[in-house]
Parts: structure tokens; sequence; C-alpha cells
């Protein structure tokens, strides 16, 4: 019988943390020996990126999630909602929102990525929350493992994304987007930030190791050509009847109607 | 019965109206290589079915609009397979369209009534022969042979039990005892409260005793849905709060409707929604069906923590999880 | 004579000898088959049927339908190490390890679903056409039976290869046997051997899908094609063709030469949709387990109707005496397809009550002509289609920018309602079509030319049409009520007295016609008055 209890591979399970915090440690440390005057110099960099933050929040922001970020009627607090959740929001453009619709859509960013990191400084500012990733810090190619990745997908975001992440309907209009296309930070700070509908996958019941095996999957599944010729969507026995109806029996009732005609 | 007015005459089959390649003998022959080649594309087909088996490796790949990036291997085979049958059937489809006698022929219908002669025959024939065995009269036989006969397909119904066991008590019970730990599904980690945020989900099962195996069987009871809110967001009695812990609150992924598995959590209006057939549960008010075809809320598994701080079961569910059956209580 | 012409000749003596088939065959080399393009679409379920028998013989070779858990080691690297069905597995390596198997996997699967829908539009054309009427109700019987079972043989095979897909559609098949009352909980541990989903049940219904049911197809397609060769095909209604003959092409050469043609022509569509689109990729669906699930679970188009069904039933269980019944289960699972096969199965036999008419029909309808059937058949298809919109709702959501609910909710109105406007609107179309028809008759085709008369006056001129056109809008004959009669000769009331008052009502309302234009009517118009 199936035993999903398989033992992990410790070989790679470093958790990305751990690689940021040493890298991290690394870069403090290199500036250090190097010349004191560097890190005062970081620090004040670091004020000016959340002054240069809260002017763009004030101005792109502000009018729905309020003047201190506190929310309003229309648009939720951000007080600790960390810089991996302005990260994702803004940077797959889902932020701001172009119209007051049922949920915010991933489209062209506004923002370019210094202003993206600018607004996720300030709002970081506010109070702690999830840090913001770099595609760089996601070792997602060496970390994952894409067929433990298919199953954690299967179990936790299949039930939404569809089997092959192509999305899928929700309650009431909402719905959970198409997942291929998507920057590997994003998808991971969406997992950890849990944005809109979506629930917060935390890094003890998902460790980070797994989180890496299902972007290793998800990018497999958006690699893989299609094997068996046109893909219909890949949503399912849906799209194949209607190419069936259609198609099919619409080109065979065709030929029949050219086979029963009488030749000239 | 039907005001079958005098219809007007039937003129007959029209006259035969000839093709051209009836008489002109170039549009016959033309007909004819049409045919002829139909038949040689199908060869070629064939040919490259043979090609693409033999030649083409079956990791190589192609992009073709529509179909996008796509199996070589797999393309040249099919198409190769179309070409050989296409050629073939739209070769004799034209070839009898064309070429062969398009005179329609006019063949008499017969009423399928058997003469009255015959029927009358037929019915005395029966008769005869049942007086002859005695039908009528020996009833005793009839009547045992009747009952036999029916018994007689009762073996193999009978032959049938051994197809499975009794359900018992198997579709009330799941593998939740009070103490159960809770953990991960994939992976079998125990679970501390503070491991999951506000808004956060996870997949649970029960931890595996020593030795003991997980069955599919046993997902198929066993699997739990466990969700963080903030507690001011339950709307619950007395009881069902004191089966929650720190705002966690623990539901049978199996649907109460059909079985499917519940897990399409929103985080924004805590509702949970089955994606078979759309049943809509509310996770503040203990997983009420607020939309769907669904009957009964999903049933929830009271959870508190043991010494060490893991998530553990209370008791075990105290209904049958899944789909309702006759023997269902409540 | 030539040589081929005597062995030709040597095989035919050495074959009649031992079974005097020469004049059989004789005579049935000159049977002769009405050419019409919907006279194909049972062939079309026919031939598709014999790709099914050919590919899946050899999808056999590799499958195990076996539930033994086992590890991957194929080719396919996304599930590579996965622990999953031995069926699972095996239809992978059928899929990427054999050359050519995914092309015969994806020809199944193609031929099955343009087998039901075949079926279907062959239904549709029988039943439309009238072709179901007296001799030929067995022959309705057996269509209707195949029907059936062609759903759960489709249902079988999708089954078979233990994805996460499939395996949904058999959880979901296990709570509607689970459902029954009283013996609902045993059959289901019966079917599965103890709890689902066990380790027998796919084994066990690769036996039924690729021996016993395509045992009884085979039997009953045979039937089937014999009657039709036994009572003759029946044609449409045209100049010369009457109850009386059969018009057509010889079996030997043209039929034999169209119908083996076309035989090569639907094996070469599917070829090319197994060739150029992808059909039950499962392997992205993954292994099944019990705690999976994705987004957008559906089975296959010809189960879809009885998904979206049960999709938009009302959330009904009864909890009574310590037992529990799931109305919202056994209404769309069961009562409702029940009623609907029933109903369908039987309506020859309907129909043929409420018309009175018991003679023998081999010359169709021109469905305009006979419109309560039309708009039965109108209301049936629309109430099929609504579930199957249903069954569909969040892909349909999704891609249309609706809300599940939305669809669920205008469908759940929309089964109700649609059907009898369906009813209504099919009825008013074929009168309105009767009308135009005898118009037609009587004042021919308008030809669009306008004329000036001499005194000034702008016509139309309208060209009379053929006698033969007009023969074949005209040859019908049309129905007449039933008189109800009250009393019988003695005065006594009608002892069938709801049953006949049914019938009146019924052959009354089956008798609105617009009357077809009569000889005199057609001469005093002849001569062209505008």
């Amino acid at each position: 019988m199936k035993k999903l209890s398989s033992l992990r591979k410790h070989k790679f399970a470093l958790p990305v943390l751990i690689l940021v915090a040493l890298s991290s440690l690394g870069f403090t440390f290199s500036a250090a020996t190097a010349a004191p005057a560097k890190s005062q110099l970081a620090a004040s960099a670091k004020s000016t990126l959340i002054a240069e933050g809260k002017e763009l929040f004030l101005k792109g922001c502000s009018s729905c999630h309020g003047l201190n970020a506190e929310g309003g009627s229309i648009a939720p607090s951000l007080i600790g909602v960390g810089a991996a959740s302005v990260d994702f929001q803004v940077g797959t453009g889902r932020m701001p929102m172009a119209d007051m619709s049922q949920q915010a859509m991933r489209k062209k960013p506004l923002y370019t990525e210094e202003q993206t990191a600018a607004l996720a400084a300030y709002v970081a500012s506010l109070a702690p929350g999830p840090a913001s990733l770099t595609n760089e810090e996601i070792e997602w190619e060496r970390d994952g493992n894409t067929a433990e990745g298919g199953e954690l997908f299967r179990n936790n975001c299949a039930m939404c994304h569809n089997f092959a992440g192509q999305g899928g309907a929700l309650t009431q209009g909402k719905y959970a987007p198409t997942i291929m296309g998507v920057e590997p930070k994003h998808i991971y700070e969406a997992m950890i930030t849990g944005p809109q509908s979506m629930p917060v996958f935390s890094d003890k019941t998902i460790t980070v190791e797994e989180k890496l095996s299902i972007i290793k999957w998800i990018k497999a599944a958006e690699a893989e050509p299609n094997l068996g010729g046109a893909s219909l969507g890949r949503v399912g026995p849906v799209t194949e009847g209607l190419l069936v109806w259609t198609f099919g029996l619409g080109l065979l009732i065709g030929i029949a109607v050219w086979l029963a005609s009488k030749a000239r | 019965m039907a005001n079958d007015l005098t219809p007007l005459s039937d003129p007959g089959l029209p006259k035969h109206v000839h093709r051209k390649a009836d008489h002109d003998p170039k549009a016959e022959k033309r007909a004819e290589q049409q045919v002829a080649i139909l038949f040689a594309l199908s060869a070629v087909g064939t040919i490259l079915f043979i090609y693409s088996y033999i030649f083409i490796k079956t990791d190589l790949f192609v992009f073709l609009p529509l179909l996008g990036n796509t199996n070589a291997h797999q393309l040249g085979l099919g198409m190769g397979l179309t070409i050989a049958l296409l050629g073939i059937g739209f070769g004799a489809v034209h070839w009898a369209k064309t070429l062969m006698s398009d005179t329609e022929v006019i063949a008499e219908r017969h009423e399928f009534r058997s003469s009255d002669e015959d029927r009358s025959e037929f019915v005395k024939t029966v008769k005869e022969r049942s007086a002859e065995a005695g039908l009528g009269r020996r009833s005793l036989i009839k009547r045992t042979l009747g009952i036999s006969v029916g018994l007689v397909g009762l073996s193999p119904i009978l032959l049938l039990r051994d197809l499975g066991p009794l359900p018992k008590k198997q579709l009330e019970e799941t593998s939740w005892r009070t103490g159960t730990r809770l953990v991960t599904d994939p992976g079998d980690r125990p679970i501390k409260a503070s491991d999951l945020e506000v808004g956060a989900v996870a997949q649970v099962l029960p931890e595996l005793r020593m030795g003991q195996k997980r069955t599919l069987e046993d997902i198929g009871k066993d699997a739990v849905l466990l969700i963080r809110l903030r507690p001011e967001e339950f709307q619950l009695d007395a009881e069902r709060k004191s089966w929650t812990h720190e705002g966690i609150i623990a539901f049978s992924k199996i649907c109460s409707h059909m079985g499917c598995a519940v897990a399409l959590y929103e985080q924004q209006t805590k509702h949970l929604l089955c994606p078979c057939h759309q049943s809509t549960f509310d996770v503040t008010r203990a997983a009420k069906v607020i939309f769907g075809p669904a009957a009964r809320p999903l049933p929830q598994l009271a959870i508190t923590v043991d010494a060490q701080g893991y998530l553990i079961a209370q008791q075990p569910f105290n209904e049958s999880v899944g789909p309702s059956y006759w023997e269902r209580s409540s | 004579m030539t040589a081929r012409e005597r062995v030709a000749g040597n095989v035919a003596n050495y074959v009649d000898e031992r079974t005097g088939a020469a004049a059989w065959i004789k005579k049935n080399l000159n049977k002769v088959f009405p050419d019409h393009w919907s006279f194909m679409l049972g062939e079309i379920a026919l031939y598709s049927f014999i790709i099914l028998l050919l590919s899946g013989t050899f999808l056999t070779f590799w499958f195990d339908p076996s539930m033994k858990e086992v590890t991957y080691e194929g080719s396919y690297l996304p599930l590579k190490d996965v622990e999953m069905s031995a069926a699972y597995a095996s239809t992978l390596h059928i899929s990427f390890d054999v050359r050519g198997g995914l092309l015969m996997r994806q020809i199944h699967h193609w031929a099955a679903l343009i087998f039901m829908a075949a079926i279907v539009v062959h239904l549709l054309r029988v039943f439309f056409t009238g072709a179901f009427r007296k001799p030929r109700e067995f022959n309705w019987l057996l269509g209707i039976g195949l029907l059936t079972l062609g759903i759960v043989e489709g249902f079988l095979g999708y089954s078979l290869p233990d994805d996460l897909l499939s395996g949904t559609g058999i959880r979901i098949a296990e709570a509607i046997i689970q459902a029954l009352p009283v013996v609902g909980s045993y059959l289901s541990f019966f079917a599965f051997g103890g709890a689902f989903p066990g380790e027998v049940f796919i084994p066990r219904i690769y036996t039924v899908h690729i021996l016993l049911l395509p045992g009884i197809f085979l039997a009953l397609i045979t039937v089937h094609l014999m009657l039709v060769w036994y009572q003759k095909h029946t044609q449409y209604p045209g100049p010369g063709r009457t109850e009386k003959n059969v018009v057509g092409y010889p079996l030997m050469p043209v039929y034999m030469a169209k119908a083996g043609g076309f035989f090569f022509i639907v094996f070469g569509v599917t070829a090319f949709l197994g060739a150029v689109a992808s059909i039950n990729p499962i392997w992205l669906y993954g292994p099944y387990t019990p705690g999976q699930i994705s987004a957008g679970s559906q089975p296959d188009w010809y189960m879809g109707w009885l998904d979206g069904l049960v999709r938009m039933a009302p959330p009904l269980e009864t909890h009574a005496f310590g037992h529990t019944i799931s109305w919202n289960i056994l209404i769309p699972g069961l009562i409702i397809p029940g009623i609907l096969f029933t109903g369908m199965a039987l309506y020859p036999f309907i129909e043929s009550w409420i018309t009175g008419d018991k003679r023998e029909h081999h010359l169709l309808d021109r469905p305009r002509n006979v419109p309560n059937r039309t708009a039965l058949g109108a209301m049936s298809l629309t109430f099929m289609i609504v579930s199957l919109i249903n069954g569909g709702n969040d892909i349909i959501a999704t891609h249309f920018d609706l809300t599940i609910n939305q669809i669920m909710w205008f469908t759940r109105f929309g089964l109700i309602i649609l059907p009898p406007l369906a009813f209504v609107i099919t009825k008013r179309i074929c009168l309105s079509l009767q009308r135009a028809d005898r118009e037609l008759v009587l004042h021919g085709r308008e030809t669009g030319r306008l004329v000036m008369l001499p005194h000034g006056e702008f016509v139309e001129v309208h060209e009379p049409l053929s006698a033969e056109k007009k023969w074949t809008l005209t040859q019908h004959e049309q129905p007449a009520a039933i008189e109800l009669v009250q009393t019988d000769k003695g005065g006594v009331l009608n002892p069938k007295g709801i049953r006949a008052k049914l019938q009146a009502r019924f052959s009354a309302a089956n008798a609105e016609v617009v009357a077809k234009p009569t000889p005199d009517e057609v001469k005093q118009l002849e001569g062209g008055h505008h």
C-alpha cells in the first residue's frame, strides 16, 4: 500500500533561511572588515529606501490602505504583512488594483523593481513580517525534488490551482489563478503570505525544502512539452468533450454528407 | 383514423442524371487517377509511420502552431497512420461515387406479418405439442419446475457473497483515537499550535503507531484539514469551541456528500469548497453547508495539545466521516 | 476465362458445395441500401467500436490491472520514485516506454468519446425521423440498451488507469452505491472487497471492461445489425419511394465500397485526433489517493450530464429511525436517469398508443410534420444540455468570467423552465415550417425577381415547384385526433374512461398541424397566379 511517510533526503536540506542568514552574515563580515564606515552607509541607504517607499506609499497606496497603512473600509491593514507580501502583490502587478473587482489580477507591474523594494522596505519597517526574497535566493533547482514536489503540489495546491497549475474556480466568482509563468520568488512569497483567498502554508508544516520542491515541480510542469499533442488547456475532460462534438463529430458528419451526395 | 386527404400523385423516381465520368472519357480517366493518387497517398502514410517508428527518436520535440512543443515521434506515427487510413477511405468512397454505377435500384418490401394460414398453423402446432407434453395437466410438475428454476438462480447470486466482507463498524471508525497526534501529510511530522500562523492550513493524518502502515483506505477516512483562524472569528457553541485549540479547527477532509477531498479553503471568506460538486462549507460555523448539494457539515475533529505541545485528537470523530449510507444514524 | 475468374469460380464452388451459400449470397449482394448522410451516424458508432476493440487489445498487452503498490522507475521523470498502483505505472509505461503506446491510448480514448457521441446523434436521428415505429421497436430497445452499456463501459475504461481523476470518479460511483437504501453499504463492500478503495476494484472492473461488456456489446450489435438487414433500411420520403419499396444502391459494389471506405475514414479521423490532441494526460493527474483532488475534476462528457445533475441537487437527506436516505444523491444519480431512460425505451409504445397507429412504417417522417414528437425531443435534449453545462460549471466559470454559483442557479431554474420552453418553441417552429411548405407548394419558390405588370403593379415572380418537390412536401399523412367514445354501444359509460380521455387528449394535441394543400387547391393555383 501507499506509504506516504517516505524518508526525506537530508542531503540538500539546508533551509534557504539559513542560506540567507549565512550570506548576509558573510556580507556583514566582509563589509565590516573592509571599512567600518560602510555599515553606516548601508544603514543610511536603508533609511533612504524606507523614506522613498513611504513617499511612494503615500502617493499610490494610502488612499485605500490608509496614511499609516492601518487599513480602511475597502483595503486591509498592511502592518505586519511583511516585505514578502508587498513584493508579491506589487511585483506581480496585483497591487495597486485597477478596479474593485472580485479579486486582484496578475498584470504588468506598475512599479519598477527598485520602487517595489522601497515599498517593501517601508511596509517591513512598520512591523516585522515575512521578508521578501530574490529569485537567486530560492535555490529550487538545486534543493528541490520534482517528484516530491508533485506529491506536495497534488496534496496542497492542485485542489485550487488544478492538477497542472492552470487555475480553477472558487466560490462567487473568485478563482485560483494559473501559476504558469510566475516567478519562483513570487510562488514562494505566495505560500508564506497567503495572498487574498489563498491560505498560508507555514514553514513548519511545509518545510522550506518542500516549498522548493513544489516550485521545482511547477517549473517542470511549465516546461513540459505537449507529450500527446495539443494540450487543450490541461483542464481535463471538458475541452476533450468539446473537441469531440465540434471537430470530431463535425468532421465525420461533413464527410458523411460528401459520401452520400451524388457525384456530378 | 388519419385524415388521409388524397395526396398529389407520386411522379415516380426522377430521371437518372448521368455524371461527367459516365459519358466523358476524360473525366473518367481523371476520376480514376484521383482514386489511384489517394491509394498511393495511403502507402506514403504507411512509409511515414514505419519511418517514424524506427528513425524518429522518442525524445525529439518540434514546435508547431496550435500544437505547441510536441513530440515528433508520436506525431509522426499518428500522422502516418492518419494518412494511411484516410487515403484508403477517401479513395474507396471516391471510387464508389465517381466510377461505380450510380443508378439507384428499387427493391420491394414485404410485410413482416406471416400469412393467416401460417399463423393459425403455428398456434395449432404449439397447442398440440404442449398437449402432448401434458403441460396443461401436470400441474405438480409445472409447479416444482417453476420453483426449482427460480431457486437455481439464487446460487450464482449467493456465490457473489464472498466478493467482500460485511461492513460491520468500518464505515463508522477511523484511526483517530484519544491522544492521537496530528502529523503532516506528506512528511509525518507532528505539529505544534505555534507552527500555524493565522490564515494557515495544513493537511494532516493521524500519527502511525510503531510498525503500522498507512493504507489508502485509512487515508480515505482519516484525512483531516487544519485551519487556523482568529479565535474571535468563530461562531461556535461551547462544545464545538472546546474542540478547537487557539483558533485551530480540524475538519474531516472527506466530503460529507460524495467523499471527494474538500480542501479548497478561501482564507478571506473562511469558506471551504468541494471541487467535485461545489458544496460550500462555512468554517466559522462548524462547516455548516451554505451552498451546493451536501446535506451535512463536515465532521469536526476535537483537538487539543499534549504535554510536549503537539496537537492531538481529544477523542475520535463522534460521527461517521464521508458520504451517507443507510445505517448512518444522524 | 481468365486465370483470376477461374480461381474465383473454384473458391465459390468449394464454399457453396459445403454451405449452399450461393443463393443466399446472390440475394444479399443485391441488397439495397438507401443513401443519406444521416444513415451513416450509426456506422460511425459501429466503426468506433471496431477501433475500440483493436486499440483496446493492443493496450491489454502492457496494462497491468493491479492495485498493488509499486515504485515508478520509468522514463517520465516528474513521477520518478513515486509510489503508485501497478495499473497507473503500467499506463505510464504504455504512454512513454512503448513506441506508439501513447498514440494507441489516445486513439482508444478519442474513439470512446466519438463512439458515445455517434450513438447519441444516431439515436436523435432515429427519434426525430420516427424510425423507431413499427416494425423497428425491438431495434430501438436494443439501441437504448447499447447506449446505457456504452456509458457504463466508458466509465469503467476511464477508471482503469487509477490516476487522481479517475480515482475521484470511482469515489463518487462508490458514494452512489453506498447511498442505496438498505443494501448500499453491503454492495459497496462487496464491490470493493472491503473499504474504499481496496485492492480489488480495478482488477474486477478490468474483466468487466475487456470481456463481459464487449461480449454483450458484440452480441447486441450483431442482433441490431441483423434486424436492420432483415427489416431493410428505412428511407426518406421522395418521388418513387413508398412504404412498399426501398430505393438505393446495391450492397455490391457501391455500398461495400462506401461503407468500407467510411470505416477507414472514421479510423483515420480518430487517428488524427490521437496524433494531434492530447486526451486524458494521466501523467499530469498523478496517482490516486483519497486525500488529494484537483480543481475542475470532471467525468467524460457522456457522464457530464449526470455530474451536472448531482451538482445542482438540493441538499436533502432524510434521517429517521436510525437510518439515512440521501435524496441529494439518489434523485440526480439514479431516479432521474432511471426515469429518462425508461421513458426513452417506452416511447415507441407510448406514441403508437397515442396515435392509435399500428401499421408498419418504412418511410421516415420529416421532423416538422410531427411537431409534438420533435418538440418532445428538443425538450429532452434541452434537459440534457442544461445538465451537461452544469457538469462543467467550474471550467465555464473561469473561462467566461462567471461564477459557479450563478451557473448553478441558472441551471437549477433552467432545468425546470427551459425544457418546456424548448417544447413550445420547437412546436411553433414546426408549425411555421409546415405553413412555409404549404406556401411553397401552392405558390412556388420566390425568385426575388420583380416584374412590372402592364397596369404598373410590381410583383415578384414565383417559380413553381417541380412535381417531385411538390410530392416530397405533401406525401405525408396528417394525424387526426382519436374521437373520445364516451359510451359503449349499449349506452353504458366507457369502462376505460381515464385512459381513453388521456389518449384523446394527447392525440388531439398530436393532431395540431397546418393542413397540407389538397390537390384541388394546387390545381386551382396552377398557372402561376402571382
